[in-house]
C-alpha cells in the first residue's frame, strides 16, 4: 500500500480523527513510516513491528494492522492472530496511566490478590479495563522479577514496592 | 575505532594490556543496579555519588561502576566500595555525602548501612561474610558485581572470551562436544536434558545450515535469574553460545528475551555491538576461519513461547504454538532446519566448563546433576534474592542459612519449585537434597529456579488454583486436554475456595489430571496438574477443611474468612473505623469496636491498618 492509500484508511477512520488532538495526520504517517522501516519487510518481522507500533501508541489501531498486513504480504486475519495471542498487544487504547499489578507467585503469596481487588474497588473498573475519563487503566503482569519488593504494582514504569490496601488511594492520587 | 582481536595470541595481549591499567586499589564506589536495586532507587543513589564525587573533588580519583544483579535484592540498593568489598545497604540519597566524607575520605565505616545478621545481632562489614552470601557458590553469578555489563573491557579482565579462545586454537568441535558430555552439564531450564547429548545429535544431523537459540523467555512468575544474567553478565551467555555454534557448526544464532525485560535487552543488544566489533562474533571469528552472528528477537509475552516449538514459532513471526514432537528441533527446528536451543544458565556454564574442565565440574553437584544452580529465593523469606549453590544443598539449608527464615517468626509450611509445572514441597521434606531427580521425586520439578518460600498463611488449596488460572491463561489453547482440562480443573478449584466443594471432588481433580498430564500436546500442559496433584498429596487435610467444615485454615479464601475483633486487645483507637470503605466497623472512642458482617467486604484493610494485632481472622 502507498502512502496515499494509507491516508484515505487514516482520514476514514473514526478511532483515528480522535487521536488528532495528539499527533496530526501527517506526523503519524511519517511516525509510522519510520517504524516499518526499522524491520526488514518480511512475516519474520510481524512480531517487532507491532511491539514498536504498540510502544508507540499504547495500543495496535485497525488501520495499522491492515497497513502492516500490506506491508508483509500476510493475511490481515494472521496479523490479527498475532496482535491477539500475545499479552503485550491491546486492540483498544489505553487509559494515560497504566497501572501493572504483579501477580507472580511471590507476589501473590504475599497479597497481591488483596491489591487488585482494592484497585478495582476503587477505580471501579474490572482488571484489562479502562476507566471512562481514560485516566487509568488497570492490568495485572505475571511477574516482574521484583519479588523482594513484593506485592509491588507499577505505575508508568514507576515501582511501587510491599504495597498494602491502605497505601493505594495515596499512589493513585501522587499520580493525578 | 577499536580493532578486531586476530587470534588468541592476541588476545590474551589486549587482557594483559587491560588488567595493566587497572590499578587493584583503585577505589571504586559499584552500585548494583539490576532490576530490583533499580526498583529501590539505585539509579538515583548512582548519580548523587557521581555528583558528590564531582562536589568533593574526587571525581577523577575515584571510581564509579554500575553494575547487573548482586543477588540481594531484599536489601538494595546494595553498594559495594572496592578494593576492600565494604557493603553498605538499603543505602538512600541522603546517605550517599556522608558515605563520600566518611568512607571515602576517612576511611571510617557507617555501622548504620551495615548489614545486621538477624541470628547473631552482629553488623557484618564485608560482602563475603554475610551470610546470604557465604554459603552460595557463586560460579556463574559471581561476576555481576565485578563487571560493568556494558564494558566489554571488564569482562576480558576476567578472563573473558578465553574460552572461546581456547576452543578455537586447541579444540575440535568432536572434542568440546564430548568435555560437555563429560562434565555431566543438565540443561537449566527445566528439563535437564543433558546437553552435550543435545549439542551430538543436532552436529550429527545432515545439513549445510544449523542454528542455535538461547531460550531467555523467562517466563515462571518468581523466578528472575535468566534476566539478572542477561542484564548484569551478557558476554558469558553470548560466549557459551559462540562456542556451541561452532561445536554445533551453526551459522547463526538468536536470542529470544522477554519485552517485559528492557535493560536486558539493552545489554544485550550493547554486548553483540561489542562482540562483533572486536571479532567475537561476525565474520572469521578469531582468525579461525568460523564464522557466526547473533540476532535478537523479543518475546511479547507468552509463556507457552518457553516451550522449544513454541519459541521457534514465535521467532519465525507466528503466534507460539507448539507441535507435536517428533521431528524434534535437533532435526527439523527454525525455517525446518537442524536447531539446537538451551536456556540462558545452560549457555553461561558452557565457558566455565571450557575453562576448569569437565573433571573439576563434575566435582560439584551431586551423582546425577553436576554443577550450581541458580535459584531465586522468594516469597515469605527473610532474605529475598537470587543464590547460586552446588547441586545438592538441601531445601533447609536454603531457607535457613541463606534465606535467613521466615519474616516475623511465622511457621514454615512448603517451598515451591519449577513454577506452574512444579509442586509444593512440604517441610517434612525439608532435607530434600535439590537435584533433578529428588524434586521429581517428590513430585515436584526444577524448572528454571523459582523456589517459592511459603508459610502458614499461606493458603495451599489457593495456591494450587493460583497456578491452574495462571496455565489456564497461558495455555495456547491448540489442544483440548490441555484447553479444557485446565479450565475444569481450575473451575472445581474455584469451587472450593468460595466454599461450594462437594465430596468426591479431590477424586475428580486427580483423575482429571490424569488425563491433562497424559495427552496434552507439550509440557505445558504436561505439567500443568503438578501444583493441584502435590498440594493434594502433601496437603490433603486442608482440601478436605475447604469442602467439608467449609473453613480455610490459613485464612485466605474470602468465602471462608470472617474478619473480627479481639476485644480484649483493641483498645479503641477508630484507626480500622475510619479506614474501612464499607462503613462495617462500629464502636465508641477508646472502647473495644465490632465489625458488621453483613457490610464487610472482606477487604483485610482493618487487618492491615490495625496497630495492636487487634483484627483476627478466624
Amino acid at each position: 500500500m502507498d502512502v496515499k492509500a494509507f491516508e484515505i484508511i487514516e482520514h476514514n477512520n473514526p478511532k483515528n480523527r480522535e487521536m488528532k488532538d495528539i499527533s496530526s495526520p501527517d506526523d503519524e504517517i511519517v511516525k509510522v513510516e519510520s517504524i516499518l522501516e526499522r524491520s526488514p519487510p518480511n512475516p519474520k518481522s510481524l512480531i517487532a513491528i507491532l511491539q514498536d507500533l504498540q510502544t508507540e501508541y499504547n495500543y495496535l489501531p485497525e488501520h495499522m494492522l491492515i497497513l502492516v498486513a500490506e506491508r508483509l504480504g500476510l493475511p490481515l486475519s494472521q496479523v490479527y492472530r498475532v496482535a491477539t495471542f500475545y499479552n503485550a498487544f491491546s486492540l483498544e487504547p489505553k487509559g494515560k496511566h497504566l497501572i501493572s499489578v504483579c501477580l507472580g507467585t511471590a507476589c501473590h503469596v504475599r497479597g497481591a490478590p488483596r491489591i487488585v481487588e482494592r484497585l478495582q474497588d476503587v477505580l471501579r473498573i474490572e482488571v484489562g479495563q479502562t476507566t471512562p475519563d481514560r485516566k487509568f487503566t488497570l492490568q495485572t503482569v505475571n511477574c516482574l522479577g521484583a519479588c523482594a519488593l513484593g506485592p509491588l504494582i507499577v505505575i508508568d514504569g514507576k515501582y511501587y514496592g510491599r504495597m498494602t490496601s491502605t497505601k493505594i488511594e495515596k499512589v493513585l492520587k501522587s499520580c493525578e | 575505532m577499536s580493532e578486531r582481536i586476530a587470534d588468541h595470541v592476541q588476545l590474551q595481549r589486549w587482557r594483559e594490556k587491560i588488567i595493566a591499567s587497572q590499578d587493584p586499589k583503585q577505589v571504586c564506589i559499584a552500585v548494583c543496579c539490576g532490576t530490583g536495586c533499580s526498583a529501590s532507587g539505585a539509579g538515583e543513589v548512582m548519580a548523587a555519588f557521581e555528583e558528590e564525587l564531582q562536589k568533593q573533588g574526587l571525581g577523577s580519583k575515584i571510581a564509579t561502576r554500575t553494575t547487573g544483579c548482586h543477588g540481594f535484592c531484599e536489601r538494595g540498593p546494595l553498594v559495594v566500595i572496592y578494593p576492600k568489598k565494604i557493603f553498605y545497604q538499603r543505602v538512600r540519597v541522603k546517605d550517599v555525602p556522608e558515605i563520600v566524607t566518611e568512607t571515602i575520605r576517612r576511611d571510617n565505616i557507617i555501622e548504620r548501612l551495615l548489614y545486621v545478621d538477624p541470628t547473631s545481632g552482629k553488623r557484618i562489614v564485608y560482602e563475603a561474610q554475610v551470610p546470604f552470601y557465604r554459603y552460595q557458590k557463586r560460579l556463574i553469578f559471581g561476576k555481576n558485581g565485578l563487571i560493568d555489563p556494558t564494558k566489554i573491557t571488564d569482562y576480558i579482565a576476567l578472563g573473558g572470551y578465553s574460552a572461546l579462545a581456547k576452543v578455537i586454537s586447541e579444540m575440535a568441535p568432536d572434542d568440546i562436544i564430548s568435555e560437555i558430555k563429560k562434565s555431566g552439564l543438565r540443561g537449566r531450564g527445566g528439563a535437564g536434558f543433558p546437553t552435550g547429548q543435545k549439542w551430538e545429535i543436532c552436529r550429527k544431523e545432515k545439513g549445510d545450515v544449523k542454528y542455535i537459540i538461547c531460550n531467555g523467555d523467562e517466563g515462571d512468575p518468581g523466578a528472575f535469574m535468566d534476566r539478572s544474567l542477561l542484564e548484569g553478565n551478557p558476554h558469558s551467555v553470548l560466549e557459551g553460545m559462540v562456542i556451541g555454534a561452532y561445536a554445533i557448526g551453526a551459522v547463526e544464532g538468536y536470542i529470544y528475551i522477554r519485552n517485559e525485560y528492557p535493560l536486558a535487552v539493552k545489554n544485550f543488544t550493547i554486548a553483540l555491538e561489542q562482540a562483533r566489533e572486536w571479532g567475537f562474533l561476525g565474520y572469521n571469528i578469531l582468525g579461525s576461519g568460523f564464522s557466526f552472528d547473533v540476532e535478537l528477537i523479543r518475546g511479547a509475552g507468552a509463556f507457552v513461547c518457553g516451550e522449544e516449538t513454541g519459541l521457534i514459532a514465535s521467532i519465525e513471526g507466528r503466534t507460539g504454538e507448539p507441535r507435536p514432537r517428533p521431528p524434534y528441533p535437533a532435526q527439523k527446528g527454525l525455517w525446518g532446519k537442524p536447531t539446537n536451543i538451551n536456556n540462558v544458565k545452560t549457555w553461561a556454564n558452557v565457558p566455565l566448563i571450557i575453562n576448569k574442565g569437565a573433571e573439576w565440574y563434575r566435582k560439584i553437584g551431586t551423582e546425577t546433576s553436576k554443577g550450581t544452580m541458580i535459584f531465586s529465593l522468594v516469597g515469605k523469606i527473610n532474605n529475598t534474592g537470587l543464590v547460586e549453590v552446588p547441586m545438592g544443598i538441601t531445601l533447609r539449608d536454603m531457607v535457613y542459612k541463606i534465606g535467613g527464615g521466615i519474616p516475623e517468626g511465622k511457621k514454615f509450611k512448603a517451598v515451591q519449585t519449577g513454577g506452574p509445572s512444579g509442586g509444593c514441597i512440604p517441610e517434612s521434606l525439608i532435607d530434600l537434597p535439590i537435584d533433578y531427580e529428588e524434586l521429581t521425586k517428590v513430585g515436584s520439578m526444577m524448572g528454571s529456579g523459582g523456589m517459592i518460600v511459603m508459610d502458614e498463611d499461606t493458603c495451599m488449596v489457593d495456591t494450587a488454583k493460583y497456578f491452574l488460572s495462571f496455565t489456564k491463561e497461558e495455555s495456547c489453547g491448540k489442544c483440548t486436554p490441555c484447553r479444557e482440562g485446565i479450565d475444569r480443573m481450575h473451575y472445581i478449584l474455584s469451587e472450593i475456595t468460595a466454599g461450594r466443594g462437594k465430596v468426591g471432588d479431590i477424586e475428580l481433580l486427580q483423575e482429571l489430571a490424569d488425563y491433562v498430564r497424559k495427552a496434552s500436546l507439550c509440557a505445558l500442559g504436561g505439567t500443568a496438574p503438578n501444583p493441584v496433584l502435590t498440594t493434594i498429596r502433601y496437603f490433603r487435610d486442608e482440601y478436605e477443611a475447604h469442602i467439608k467444615d467449609k473453613k480455610c485454615p490459613a485464612g485466605v479464601c474470602k468465602a471462608l474468612i470472617q474478619y473480627c475483633i479481639d476485644p480484649d486487645k483493641c483498645n479503641g483507637c477508630g484507626l480500622c473505623f475510619q479506614s474501612c470503605p464499607q462503613g462495617a466497623i462500629s464502636g465508641e472512642l477508646k472502647r473495644p469496636h465490632s465489625i458488621d458482617q453483613e457490610k464487610c467486604s472482606k477487604c483485610g484493610i482493618c487487618l492491615e491498618s490495625c496497630k495492636f494485632n487487634a483484627v483476627i481472622v478466624r
